[in-house]
């Protein structure tokens, strides 16, 4: 398939739940749609297009929080990212990582690190954080502080 | 104390612990033992046991996880043993000093006899810094 | 139903860019599960680079991993440059591309060097790290420093290679080439390491879907997959060179692709010091505008991937990183269960994630007495080779 047969059929499969494309360049393509429907739109990226997942990044953009799916064709050298907007008070979102492997991980990540919930998720464990971090305390928030007392930064060697 | 000193100082064999580093002070390392350089002429071995190891080589700048093994590992070495912090990273934490992973460098967690600055330092400068080490207890026997 | 037993494996792996702590399960010698810990290594670096200027933010990426020190700011700085969208200039493009491929020769030598290690070819691992020696050069040459080049920013690179500097570097490369293909030789026509290796391991063509695998891992399972192929950057689209691809995907192909592709990347760098054109090597990027900007390319162990949200400032206001490894180790989950603890290092080492993981391995008993240690396990492994040389009469 051509690029513009893909965009097409994906455009009229799921006109209903993009809120907005934008077509940036030749091989970017960003896309908004709502957050119940990344379960159907997810999956059917990288099990009937081909896609390859990317990865996905979470960012705080009060008062949101912005998920990118990031997937690529790679036979039309195309990167599609798929934005979902999320309540920063309470970021819920299904988990893709239950169906599709490849997603396990980044879903962990951003539930420790920005503090969303997947549910679903076979496997919600810590990832990167040690396990004496605080609960409820989220690095990557806009409005994180240091919250360790002990903590030296200063230069001195 | 002293004798136990001396008799590691004919041929110190090394533990290399990796704090959160990016690999290349513990890459330089290991090149030490490679060919070109050849550290084990001087007598030095990496060992695989912190239990074996007359000196710790420690790398990276210390993040929350691995300072917890590294108390523990800390604890177990026999004494006395002699710290290497090897690079920028473990002297000062470089360009990760406001990381909020890594919370305080390792000279204020365990006591370190000799800094080999540099990002990554060469096999040349880490080679010299051993040296330098050995000469440094040595003069105090 | 035969008693089952966890080894701890790690936490400290430090020859790579991500430690982690494996637990394997096993029933008396075949590993029947297997699960990661991650982050003895995370240090904040997207929460550091938020705190930095654009391109300031080059020498906190290229310190993410020190033997993809130009992985990371090649994909930063193209995704950087997808925020407006603009080229770099072609000089440029092509300066790039040749310390890419030189630390795509000295990561795969790297890795071949430990792979020999844990099989018991002390070897393998001298020589190989003898010929990694001689690339280093020629990246201290062009750029200065053995390791962490930095001669990347966003909108060109930073140093230029002088004209005289040239034909060194290429004495230097067509140096090592016979020694490569002796090396190539001795590995792939060993009886030994085909007993050893083949069938080891092994990732099909859907689970390297799945999983959503990367660079020579999925490769190795007939995964046509290369970015360098599929979204040209650089100047890759400028000359003739093949992609590797194998069919098996055990630990034996994973060492194919990597070996052949040291060629094609020792093509790629002659190519492109032979016909380096001239003019600038940057292109002066003041300010970035607000927008987003993806930057992927492919690294020793396949893709990098980076993207950067601008408002306008000078500093990004946020920065994703995904390392190719990220997608990989989790691939352990197919490729290790049913094997047995012997061959548990080499398929882990095979990925080309960590390698002194062996060092700190400790099998315990449900007691928690200590059974083996790191280097028993190593020499498991070797006694393993030992054991097939001797039945096949090899000596």
């Amino acid at each position: 398939m051509t690029r513009e047969e893909v965009l097409l059929d994906f455009t009229s499969r799921f006109h209903e739940d993009i809120l907005d494309l934008y077509d940036k360049s030749r091989s970017r393509v960003y896309v908004t749609i709502t957050p119940e429907s990344i379960l159907r739109i997810g999956t059917y990226l990288f099990r009937n297009v081909g896609a390859r997942f990317n990865i996905a990044s979470g960012t705080d953009m009060p008062p949101n929080i912005e998920i990118l799916y990031h997937f690529i064709v790679e036979d039309i050298n195309l990167l599609i990212s798929l934005r979902v907007l999320l309540d920063r008070e309470d970021p819920v979102i299904d988990s893709l990582g239950r169906d599709i492997e490849a997603m396990n991980w980044i879903e962990r990540e951003m539930s420790e690190l920005l503090g969303i919930t997947f549910t679903g998720h076979p496997d919600p464990r810590r990832l990167l954080l040690a396990d004496n971090w605080p609960e409820g305390v989220y690095p990557l928030r806009q409005d994180y502080e240091e919250w360790d007392e002990t903590a030296d930064r200063t230069r001195g060697i | 104390m002293s004798l136990k000193l001396k008799a590691l100082l004919k041929s110190p064999w090394v533990f290399h612990l990796s704090t959160g580093s990016c690999n290349n002070c513990d890459i330089e390392t290991l090149d030490c033992l490679t060919p070109r350089f050849d550290i084990e002429r001087f007598g030095m071995l990496l060992v695989g046991s912190i239990k074996h190891a007359d000196v710790l080589l420690v790398t990276g700048s210390c993040n929350r996880m691995s300072v917890e093994r590294m108390k523990a590992l800390w604890e177990q070495v026999p004494k006395p043993c002699l710290v290497v912090a090897i690079g920028t990273c473990a002297g000062s934490r470089g360009i990760f000093k406001d990381s909020y992973n890594c919370p305080v460098p390792l000279d204020q967690i365990i006591p370190v006899d000799v800094y080999i600055p540099g990002c990554p330092p060469k096999p040349e400068a880490i080679i010299a810094g051993a040296v330098k080490l050995i000469e440094k207890v040595g003069s105090t026997l | 139903m035969m008693g089952r037993t966890i080894i701890p494996i790690g936490p400290y792996h430090p020859l790579q860019e991500e430690p982690e702590f494996f637990t394997l399960t096993v029933e008396g010698e075949t590993v029947v599960d297997i699960d990661v810990r991650i982050g003895y290594n995370h240090r904040g670096i997207e929460k550091l680079s938020e705190l930095k200027t654009f391109e300031n933010s080059t020498f906190v990426i290229e310190r993410i991993c020190g033997i993809c020190s130009t992985s990371h700011p090649f994909a930063y700085t193209r995704a950087v440059e997808d925020v407006f969208p603009m080229e770099v200039p072609i000089r440029a493009k092509y300066i790039r591309t040749i310390i890419a491929e030189g630390e795509r020769i000295h990561s795969h030598l790297l890795w071949l060097g430990l792979a020999g290690h844990f099989i018991g070819y002390n070897t393998v691992y001298m020589w190989a790290w003898k010929l990694r020696e001689e690339i280093l050069d020629v990246l201290e040459i062009l750029s200065g420093n053995r390791n962490n080049y930095a001669m990347f920013k966003p909108g060109g690179v930073r140093r230029d290679i002088k004209a005289g500097d040239i034909p060194v570097c290429l004495k230097k490369i067509d140096s090592i080439l016979p020694t490569l293909d002796m090396l190539k030789k001795a590995v792939l026509d060993d009886p030994v390491l085909h007993a050893r290796l083949k069938g080891v391991g092994v990732m099909t063509y859907q689970e390297a879907i799945d999983f959503s695998a990367l660079g020579p891992t999925s490769r190795a399972s007939g995964v046509a997959r290369d970015v360098r192929k599929d979204s040209p950057y650089g100047a890759y689209q400028e000359m003739e060179w093949d992609m590797i691809v194998t069919q098996n995907g055990d630990v034996f192909d994973k060492a194919v692709v990597r070996i052949l592709e040291m060629f094609e990347s020792a093509k790629i760098m002659k190519y492109c010091l032979n016909n380096l054109p001239d003019g600038e090597i940057d292109a002066n990027i003041m300010d970035v505008p607000p927008g987003e900007g993806i930057g992927h390319i492919e690294a020793p162990r396949g893709e990098t991937f980076h993207y950067v949200k601008s408002d306008g400032t000078n500093r990004p206001v946020r920065h994703k990183v995904r390392a190719p490894t990220f997608m990989n180790l989790p691939t352990y989950k197919a490729t290790v269960q049913g094997e047995t603890i012997s061959d548990a290092t080499i398929i882990l080492a095979a990925i080309d994630p960590c390698y002194c993981c062996t060092e700190r391995i400790a099998v315990k008993d449900p007691r928690g007495r200590l059974l083996y240690n790191g280097k028993d396990l190593v020499q498991l492994s070797r006694e393993k080779t030992e054991k097939m040389k001797r039945r096949m009469g090899v000596r």
